[in-house]
């Protein structure tokens, strides 16, 4: 098990309510394939640094969570397949980007 | 008279400062990509990433700002061309 953190951006066709609900469809595979999720963030309509796909904002979200290296590669023809995602990042995290982002997390909450 | 002339105060050489790694002296362990207003130390108004003989980064920590400004600019957290970003 390695832990991993998925950043994805929905497209701003979108309304929030659906964004989060894309959201939830992406949890449920997680989850259903074996991982845990340790976080989970939405970090809602962002302007974007250039346009993707002719459009200049988006909705990220981020996810932390708990799997086999088996399910990335499925996680991301999932992602592939999905219409309303537009790009996305998996990376794995090694023990200083698990310390740095439980550190931000007591700092955000206290 | 050329030869004769005298300064009142002797002439400032600029001294150069020595160079340091922050991540170093700071202790930051990991270069978080999601962060734009930390990364932009790292590029200059092209968006291009600044060299080590600039910065003053270790081998080690230039590596790992590499990797999280290319992540970044994968997300549109910072863009790939860009003109006075700063």
């Amino acid at each position: 098990m390695n832990r991993y953190e998925t950043v994805f951006i929905l497209t701003p066709v979108l309304s929030e309510e659906q964004a989060k609900e894309a959201v939830k469809v992406f949890e449920g595979y997680i989850t259903k394939n074996g991982g845990t999720i340790k976080h989970q963030e939405f970090w809602g309509m962002r302007k974007m640094a250039y346009p993707i796909q002719k459009k200049t904002t988006g909705f990220y979200n981020l996810i932390e969570f708990e799997a086999d290296g088996e399910l990335i590669r499925k996680l991301e023809i999932e992602y592939k397949r999905d219409e309303r995602i537009m790009r996305f990042l998996t990376v794995s995290m090694d023990k200083h980007h698990v310390a740095f982002a439980e550190k931000t997390r007591k700092q955000a909450s206290a | 008279m050329a030869s004769d002339i005298r300064y009142l105060n002797p002439i400032s050489i600029e001294i150069k400062k020595d160079k340091y790694c922050r991540f170093k002296k700071s202790g930051i362990k990991y270069v978080d990509y999601k962060n734009p207003d930390y990364l932009i130390k790292f590029i200059n108004e092209q968006g291009k990433i600044l060299p080590r003989r600039l910065t003053g980064t270790s081998q080690k920590y230039q590596k790992k700002v590499n990797k999280a400004v290319k992540r970044a600019r994968h997300l549109a957290i910072l863009p790939y061309v860009a003109d006075m970003m700063k």
